[in-house]
């Protein structure tokens, strides 16, 4: 322990904690804005580059800046003197200059953090006022950069490199026109993006945000001729009640139902259903390259990888072609509801493909990219024609001006809103893995599974190894969120050197939970882990557990499929993939 | 080229080139060594200067005197070529007339070395330039 | 035995080169051979003379003389007469531009007599691309000493009580620095040679390392000897051609004999240096930056702690110097810390290089001791003010530096003395200002490089500098107001209190220190609309003489904003505030009744009010 003094206080800490959060142990907050941290998840942000963290520390010529200066023995602090007061004030006033001060139409008003500093700092002219750096307006199917807004924070730099691993952002030129960009200021769509969204995640001002389609189903909503049919993803409900000023962990399932009714959506129907589905053809699809396996058959690729996310199906189209058959063939469970709706359902009530609109709810960015997929429309019709994040939903209620928390519970609707808590626990960071195997278990082995509760598939942890005994089959399972993650256990799938049977893959760090297109976590890791204990509530609630006991699918397979990987199975419930090449096309003059 | 594995090696090779550049060493500070000036026009050369400064260059260094040796334009003592000044340091600089190898090896041995006048001295009426 | 009678030494430092000394040295030997005199005369071509202002330079040992501004075309006249006839050609001879007389010898230059090189020791005598004259210059003996004498760590004590410090601008002691890193264990270590050198207008690491190559790769290696490294890295501006040709020859050379390489002269020590290329970002020369350029990241700083000695160059503990400050040391080995320490002031041991520039009338390159007034410099070994003009100001420093004036002029130069009169050492450019020079103007030129070489990293140097260049402009456009005064002094002192690195916690300096020394000019811009020294455009006024005017009324005709009025056959009179400053009128004028004023012509326009109500 070392001693030092903060405003007059002494305070004693580790050493290797920094000045800030000696600060903050001692109760004395120091106001930051470049600097981020996912405490606990081993994700931290502090490039130095904001200084507005920053502290007179006797003795040293220059102010230090807290964020990242670590505490020495002796050390005394000054954290808002005259001279640290106006170093503040006056750098935040620089970098509001080089901001757009459009904030009544900026979408990330109420949200933004260099806002929170100006009311706070209670900063009320601009005197430093003179040329902004302006950039080109980008805009790729889920993420919308406006550059104009960046203050080189470099969050989205580091999610992207180190947690991410995906590089397509960095800083690019230099001095006053210096921003994140990808390479040759190129446009996110031609550059490696998966879309996952973390960099939007931890965006503090309205530089990068989604791309919003509220606009678009509010048309569909107000066109008599469109039946519009809503699904709804697990991790949203966990995560709706925030914006709503709910604590966070408040399930809102049954509200949303009612929101969801009342905005207009003709069924509201839940993306579970469709989880339940992908187990039933991916766990499917799992024994039986397992059976081949275990016969013998050289041929089979083992281990299989869950295709649920598709931020992670971008990444491995990126950076793996070569394994592009490892992964299930199994669409995502948004895709699946699209196909199952447009078809099944929508000969069921009588409306004709192009009369439908589906609409999807989710707590995910990179979702709003797959639906435009090409190999996910009929005739150029999209199973799944819009995708909102539950921030746009959250919007779209206030903006309805429904009274969201006093809103009766409602259900959803018959029959493709019946689930079992296996596909609720898809929110979760190795729930989809979990849900597979209390399935699989029963197909494999025909007993009944008595504890479906997998605790040893469950954590934070950003890579994640279990054995689950199969009635002697001893089954090796891998799990990994963040892409940072996936990579190492891809690169061992590579190299040959991989031990699972099944790996289970999220891009977002906690699943989807932690999704780019949730509300904003500020850093706050609580608040991940509260939404991950929320899912796992729901899934003790449901009387049916296991996906396959789900009374919807298993009358869908009867009156429609046929059999898991039966033929029409295939044609409606999988897909294929496609080596994205990452190779740089210059634009010549 | 063989390496250099050891720092006496390196101090032989030293040895070696320093020959070589002692003239660059030398020419930093004359006024400390022996300055010998040979008058190098048409009537010096004419007269066998240059086998004369050739000398002086060879058997200094033989010698081991450290010196520098340098020509110089006419001085205006034609009639008493190949003329040659010496400066020792500290001392007023004197020119020789009819300066030949066997005169040159007397001024080496005795005004150089010694200090002691030797015959052929020529009263200067110029500044050196 | 055959020996050269006669050496030519032809500078072949950058500066001269491009002044075709290169040819000098071809043509030199053609005419040599031609004549048949090639057994008894060598020519070599060595580093920078450092008087680069007259180059390109030809020295003629041993009697030392001393040919300026030498072209191709001289080699025959300069062989036939002063190499054959032994008579001095004179035109080429370095004139004193205060006595007017021909100087023959380099040693009674002025510019020379004061200067005490131990740096540039061998630039501008050796050949940089044979490493025989440098070992015959003691090159590697130092090394060798430490190899064979002391103990790393008594080897580093010797650097420390020879009290060097960094040459690159922070003046940090040397010593200190080596026996940190020394301390950090690790498996591996680097020493990495700092020679990005950005100062617009520096450029004593490049003669440095054209010139003398091996001082500063047996630097690193003694370096490396005392810190446990095995490997060297130099980073160096790819703009550098002749600096890298050199360097590569003397690696090359210097692994042939064994100097680098395995068992460094039987010492159970192993060293190599490889080259890294800077793409010339001014920023990379803070060493943090550096590293990470040399990884592939971006280059920009990061904060200190960690030091590079504890986490630098891939995580490992590694030590920065630059040139300069490594090309003292095998010196400081050879003669002692004692004798080293006997030079320079109490704090700042040794000497300086710096590179005068500006309006002095010996532009170039210039070793000198510690502790040496700015008046020697400039008026001693500068050769004083150009033009017989008036003495302003020195810049020194770099872009971040400051300005220093007449007051100063005497105050012993060193690390402390420059940071207290609100400047600093830096890399050591130094720019002469005379009468001519607007302060306001030099300020925002030294801002305007800032703000293209700043990173971009941190937000007070991004945008604050940024800002100051903006206000700056509009001070000096006539726009100015007691406001930015004001927010000028706030927004340096803020940039330089919390920006993350040296560039940004020192680029401020030409403001506050031009604020501080140059107010009353400030005041002008701002108060006056007036640019004493007529450098402002914006700030300069047509006026009509009223005597001269003829009033033919050509004038008035061609002002494309009718802001000349006037009768004609009487005076015409501008309207400042209507006048653009096309200068329309001025070539218009057949009577050169028009001119341009300094002086907002407030007279003249009460005059003008006068005439017009008559």
């Amino acid at each position: 322990m070392i001693e030092l003094t903060i405003d007059n206080k002494k305070v004693w800490v580790e050493e290797g904690t920094t000045i800030l959060k000696a600060a903050r142990n001692a109760g004395v907050e120091i106001p930051t804005l470049c600097h981020f941290e996912l405490c606990g998840m081993g994700i931290e942000s502090k490039p130095g580059g904001c200084r507005i963290c920053v502290v007179e520390v006797e003795g040293r010529r220059t102010l230090a800046p807290s964020c990242m200066t670590e505490a020495q023995h002796g050390m005394v602090i000054h954290t808002h003197n005259t001279r640290v007061l106006n170093a503040r004030t006056t750098v935040l006033k620089l970098i509001i200059s080089d901001h757009p001060l459009d904030c009544l139409v900026c979408a990330k008003s109420g949200q933004c953090e260099l806002q929170n500093l100006a009311v706070q700092f209670g900063i009320r002219s601009q005197p430093y006022e003179g040329e902004q750096s302006r950039y080109r307006k980008d805009t790729s199917p889920s993420i919308i950069r406006n550059m104009d807004k960046c203050i080189m924070c470099r969050r989205c730099e580091m999610m992207c490199n180190e947690v991410q691993t995906v590089g397509a952002l960095a800083a690019v030129n230099r001095g006053f026109m210096s921003v994140v960009a990808p390479a040759f200021e190129m446009n996110l769509e031609d550059s490696p993006c998966t879309y996952c969204g973390q960099c939007v995640s931890v965006c503090p001002t309205g530089a990068l945000t989604e791309a919003d389609h509220t606009n678009e189903v509010i048309r569909a909503l107000s066109d008599p001729a469109k039946t519009v049919v809503v699904q709804t993803a697990p991790a949203v409900r966990a995560a709706l009640g925030e914006e709503f000023g709910l604590p966070p962990g408040t399930l809102v399932t049954g509200k949303m139902a009612t929101a969801l009714r009342e905005l207009g959506f003709d069924y509201v129907f839940d993306t579970d259903f469709s989880a339940d589905l992908t187990i039933m053809e991916e766990g499917t699809e799992l024994l039986q390259r397992l059976q081949r396996h275990l016969a013998g058959d050289p041929d089979v690729r083992l281990p299989i990888l869950t295709s649920c996310c598709p931020g992670w199906v971008n990444f491995f189209e990126h950076n793996f072609p070569d394994l592009l058959d490892v992964p299930s063939t199994a669409k995502s469970p948004q895709q699946m509801f699209g196909a199952i709706a447009k078809s099944y359902f929508a000969e069921k009530i009588g409306v004709s493909r192009k009369d439908m609109i589906v609409v999807s709810i989710m707590p995910c960015l990179a979702k709003k990219y797959e639906c435009q997929r090409n190999e996910f429309k009929v005739d150029g019709n999209p199973d799944v024609d819009y995708s909102i994040s539950t921030r746009e939903l959250a919007a779209f209620i206030k903006q309805a001006n429904i009274d969201f928390l006093n809103l009766p519970d409602g259900d959803f609707d018959d029959p493709l809103g019946e689930s079992s808590g296996a596909a609720v626990i898809f929110g979760n960071t190795g729930g989809v893995i979990e849900a597979a195997c209390r399935t699989a278990y029963e197909l494999y082995t025909g007993k009944t599974l008595e504890k479906v509760d997998f605790h040893v598939l469950r954590g934070m942890e950003g890579i994640r190894s279990a054995t689950v005994d199969f009635d002697g089959l001893q089954l090796n399972i891998g799990i990994a969120h963040g892409l940072g993650n996936a990579r190492k256990l891809l690169d061992e799938v590579k190299a040959g050197k991989s031990h699972y049977h099944a790996i289970e893959i999220m891009a977002c760090p906690g699943g989807c939970i932690g999704g780019g297109g949730q509300p904003f976590h500020h850093g706050n890791s609580e608040i991940l882990n509260k939404r991950v204990a929320a899912i796992y509530t729901e899934d003790k609630r449901k009387e049916i557990r296991k996906s396959h006991e789900n009374p919807s699918i298993v009358r869908l397979y009867g009156e429609y499929l046929g059999k898991p990987g039966s033929h029409k199975a295939h044609s409606l419930l999988h897909t294929e993939y496609f080596p994205k090449s990452n190779e740089v096309w210059l634009m010549s003059q | 080229m063989d390496g250099i594995k050891t720092l006496a090696d390196l101090k032989k090779k030293q040895e070696e080139v320093m020959s070589r550049m002692s003239l660059r060493d030398r020419a930093e500070n004359p006024e400390s060594l022996v300055q010998v000036k040979v008058a190098m026009a048409t009537c010096g050369i004419a007269s066998g200067a240059k086998e004369v400064m050739e000398y002086f260059i060879e058997e200094l260094y033989k010698r081991k005197i450290d010196a520098v040796v340098t020509q110089t334009g006419c001085m205006g003592y034609c009639f008493a070529e190949p003329t040659v000044e010496i400066s020792l340091p500290g001392r007023e600089a004197i020119v020789f007339g009819y300066v030949d190898t066997r005169k040159a090896d007397e001024i080496i041995e005795r005004y150089i070395k010694e200090g002691e006048l030797v015959d052929g001295i020529i009263p200067q009426n110029y500044n050196t330039i | 035995m055959s020996r050269y009678k006669i050496h030519l030494l032809v500078c072949g430092g950058t500066g001269c080169h491009s002044s075709e000394s290169n040819l000098v040295y071809e043509m030199l030997r053609d005419e040599l051979e031609r004549k048949g005199l090639e057994k008894d005369v060598q020519v070599i071509r060595t580093g920078c003379f450092g008087f680069c202002e007259k180059g390109p330079i030809l020295k003629i040992l041993p009697d030392n003389t001393f040919y300026t501004q030498v072209k191709p075309s001289d080699a025959k006249e300069i062989i036939d007469e002063h190499i054959i006839k032994g008579r001095r050609v004179y035109r080429l001879l370095y004139t004193d531009p205060e006595t007017e007389e021909h100087v023959p010898d380099s040693k009674q230059m002025d510019f020379y007599k004061k200067q005490l090189r131990i740096a540039l020791r061998n630039c501008g005598t050796i050949d940089p691309e044979n490493i025989d004259e440098s070992i015959a210059r003691d090159a590697y003996q130092a090394l060798g000493k430490a190899l064979t004498e002391y103990t790393p760590s008594e080897t580093i004590d010797l650097i420390k009580r020879s009290g060097l410090r960094g040459r690159g601008g922070a003046g940090f002691p040397t010593g200190l620095k080596w026996e940190i890193a020394a301390k950090n264990n690790a498996d591996r270590k680097y020493v990495v040679c700092n020679a990005d050198e950005g100062d617009p207008g520096a450029f004593m690491d490049r003669s440095i390392l054209e010139g003398d190559p091996h001082s500063v790769l047996e630097a690193m290696a003694i370096c490396g000897y005392c810190i446990g490294a095995t490997k060297g890295l130099i980073y160096i501006r790819a703009e550098y051609p002749l600096a890298i040709k050199r360097l590569k020859i003397a690696i090359a050379q210097a692994q042939e004999y064994g100097l680098l390489g395995e068992h460094i002269l039987g010492a159970d020590f192993s060293f190599d240096v490889t080259l890294r290329y800077g793409a010339g970002a001014f920023v990379c020369g803070e060493e943090t930056a550096l590293i990470h350029s040399m990884e592939g990241k971006r280059g920009e700083p990061s904060n200190k702690p960690p030091f590079p000695a504890q986490s630098g160059y891939l995580g490992k503990p590694t030590n920065v110097n630059n040139v300069e400050t490594l090309a003292n040391i095998p010196a400081i080995i050879l003669k002692g810390a004692e004798w080293f320490s006997s030079i320079g002031t109490e704090r700042s041991k040794g000497t300086k290089v710096f590179a005068l520039a500006g309006k002095i009338n010996n532009v170039g390159l210039i070793e000198v001791p510690m502790g040496i007034t700015l008046r020697e410099i400039i008026y001693e070994i500068g050769g004083g003010v150009k033009n017989g003009k008036k003495f302003k100001a020195v810049q020194t420093g770099g872009p971040s530096g400051g300005c220093l004036t007449e007051k100063h002029l005497d105050t012993p130069i060193d690390y402390e003395s420059l940071t207290a009169a609100g400047s600093m050492m830096g890399s050591g450019g130094m720019i002469v200002l005379d009468e001519d020079d607007c302060m306001v103007s030099v300020a925002k030129f030294y801002l305007g490089f800032i703000v293209d070489e700043s990173c971009g990293k941190c937000a007070p140097c991004r945008i604050g500098n940024k800002r100051l260049h903006e206000t700056l402009g509009k001070i000096t456009a006539g726009k100015g107001t007691q406001d930015d005064i004001e927010k000028l002094r706030n927004l340096g002192s803020v940039i330089k209190d919390a920006s993350l690195c040296g560039l940004g916690q020192t680029s401020p300096n030409p403001v506050l220190s031009t604020l501080d020394n140059f107010m009353e000019e400030y005041l002008e811009h701002v108060h006056d609309k007036k640019c004493r020294s007529g450098r402002c455009r914006d700030l300069l006024y047509y006026v009509i003489s009223k005597e001269d005017c003829i009033g033919c009324m050509a004038c008035k005709r061609v002002c494309p904003t009718h802001a000349i009025s006037g009768e004609k056959k009487e005076a015409h009179v501008i309207n400042q505030d209507v006048c653009i400053k096309c200068g329309a009128c001025m070539e218009k004028c057949q009577f050169d009744a028009i001119s341009l004023m300094n002086d907002y012509p407030r007279v003249s326009a009460t005059a003008a009010q006068t005439i017009t109500e008559s």
